[in-house]
């Protein structure tokens, strides 16, 4: 099967949250067929480098197979946090979508949901 | 058969929906077992500029947004016999309580009773050199600012001795969020101590309850990615909770938004670091092997998590004066308007150089990737952007001069005049800031100070 080469945003949802300077963001694979993909190719160190114009200095991924989900745990990545950081998004909430954005996957077809506007672009 | 226990969150964060509860209290009247209505209010700067207004006035400190949740619910909650758990004491769990039985008397409910839990602030237990001179993590380091705020998180455990009391309305100060959820657990299925399994899966119940409708669709829709029906009037959600630990989250029926695997999954994982070794004061929560499960429309059961013996210390947030935030944005539109705003951004630059300003400032201009950016423009470098359409340029700057902070706001006005052409819609505001760290401390210097008391 061709291989497709589209954002994160196409094969995976997540969310972000924060804890002092630290942000967690979430990678869950709308469907089973995506999840072999963001095991092999969404790695901590590709992760790292989404986040590293921030000021980012770590990161560490944790796997839950049976939600096929990653969270990505990223160090520094708040500018000092929603105490001290002087940017909008005091919280880093938009952050879900920098990683969902920018980071390239290449993935089977059967690994997007079929509705998906990527198919239909 | 053993019996459920119905627990509803009306709210996930201070300003949350009003609303919510009603259409949890409704689907309240056709269950069977225990009832509980949990609102979640108190963020850590919360707590802090709680403790502010109760140096203000004794009476207060607690949630200003006391009134906009309790009144719609009180009567109704009474009436289907739903006990209210809340932590709208915030500085002040005395002071919220009065104020509960001043409504409850307003509607003519002259049996309402409710219980306080206190023993949070440190402040009243630890001196404050001391709390000043511990190690800090998750934040600043105090640098000799004086300490606004000083709380402990206290567990489920000393919220279901506040149940206990049979008082219909529970009010807490700083405990973990999930506490509101497993406290009511604990005191209905009398877990042990030990149960950490059970205690465990209580948690998840707390921690995926506590955000409100992050769980039901809100804060999820992504359209034409994940569609979320009736945005507008979502329900918020209600987990029925079982003897074993086992749970279903659902919502009421009759409203809009969405449970599903993917709404679970996000909120399980929302500020959540390793899922393996998640610490709360009653148990350390392993969610390795938790499953979720659609059992039906809107319906997801949770099993599988797993708990360890709780951690020997309670986190414990302080919070310190952090100075002033000053803020302004002014918007240019239409033809050439990056450069313009781009123009506005370098003026104003010149001005509060030339002025002194020496605390760090960021200027920005939003519609470009601001806020993925840093404040580097990272993000625009090789990147054609339109140069008509709509930006805002946005300065912002930190200080603990409040004059400092305010120059920043000002210069962004005089644009109006001296800007480039045609800016329009400036914003600016200074406010007071709260910085905040967390320290560790045993358990054992802070459990004995916690005091439940009724009022009636």
């Amino acid at each position: 099967m061709t291989a497709l080469h589209l954002p994160l945003h196409a094969v995976a949802h997540g969310r972000a949250g924060d804890k002092g300077d630290t942000s967690n963001v979430s990678v869950i694979a709308y469907r089973p067929q995506a999840w072999p993909h963001l095991l092999e190719q969404v790695t901590p160190e590709r992760v790292l480098g989404i986040f590293a114009h921030l000021g980012a200095t770590a990161c560490r991924r944790y796997e839950l197979p049976n939600l096929h989900a990653l969270n990505f745990v990223i160090e520094n990545a708040l500018q000092g946090g929603v105490n001290a950081t002087l940017g909008l998004d005091r919280h880093g909430k938009t952050l879900s979508y920098l990683l969902l954005g920018e980071l390239m996957i290449d993935v089977p077809r059967d690994a997007v949901p079929d509705t998906s506007p990527y198919l239909t672009e | 058969m053993s019996k459920t226990v119905h627990i509803g969150c009306g709210a996930g964060f201070m300003g949350d929906r009003f609303d919510a509860s009603l259409p949890i209290l409704k689907s309240m009247e056709t269950r069977d077992g225990p009832k509980y209505l949990m609102f979640e209010v108190l963020a850590e700067r919360t707590l802090a500029a709680a403790q502010n207004l109760r140096r203000d006035d004794p009476d207060k400190g607690y949630s200003p947004y006391l009134d906009h949740y309790i009144r719609p619910a009180l009567a109704r909650a009474k009436a289907l016999g739903v006990t209210i758990v809340s932590n709208m004491g915030a500085a002040n769990p005395n002071g919220a309580a009065r104020r509960v039985l001043d409504i409850a008397r307003e509607f003519e409910l002259d049996d309402i009773s409710v219980a306080t839990l206190t023993g949070d602030d440190l402040t009243e237990i630890i001196p404050t050199s001391e709390i000043a001179a511990m190690p800090t993590m998750e934040g600043i380091g105090f640098e000799g600012r004086p300490i606004v705020a000083a709380n402990a998180y206290l567990g489920a455990r000393q919220v279901a001795e506040a149940i206990a009391t049979g008082a219909d309305v529970v009010l807490v100060g700083r405990t973990t969020d999930s506490a509101l959820a497993l406290g009511p657990l604990i005191h209905e299925f009398d877990w042990a101590d030990d149960d950490w399994d059970r205690l465990a899966q209580g948690t998840v119940a707390g921690h995926l309850l506590e955000c409100g409708g992050q769980i039901t669709g809100c804060y999820f829709a992504d359209p034409g990615f994940k569609d979320v029906p009736g945005l507008s009037s979502a329900g918020f959600p209600i987990a029925e909770c079982r003897a074993d630990g086992t749970f279903t989250v659902t919502k009421p029926e009759y409203t809009g938004g969405l449970v599903n695997r993917q709404t679970v999954t996000e909120q399980l994982l929302y500020e959540m670091h390793d899922p393996a070794a998640y610490l709360v004061p009653d148990v350390i929560l392993d969610c390795s092997d938790l499953q979720a499960t659609e059992t039906a429309q809107n319906r997801v059961e949770i099993t599988g998590a797993k708990g360890r013996p709780a951690p020997e210390t309670l986190k414990c947030t302080i919070s310190v004066d952090g100075g002033w935030l000053g803020e302004a944005f002014m918007t240019y539109s239409g033809p050439n308007a990056l450069a313009r705003a781009d123009l506005a951004g370098s003026i104003v630059r010149e001005r509060l150089a030339a002025h002194g300003m020496n605390e760090p400032v960021r200027i920005e201009t939003l519609g470009t990737g601001a806020t993925l950016d840093g404040g580097n423009a990272a993000k625009r470098a090789g990147r054609v952007l339109p140069t008509d359409g709509e930006y805002t340029i946005r300065v912002a700057t930190q200080s603990v001069s409040r004059e400092q902070a305010q120059m920043v706001v000002d210069e962004m006005m005089m644009l109006y005049c001296s800007g480039p052409a045609a800016g329009g819609g400036h914003r600016g505001s200074v406010t007071s800031q709260i910085a905040t760290a967390s320290v560790l401390i045993p358990r054992e210097r802070i459990e004995p100070h916690v005091k439940v008391e009724l009022f009636s």
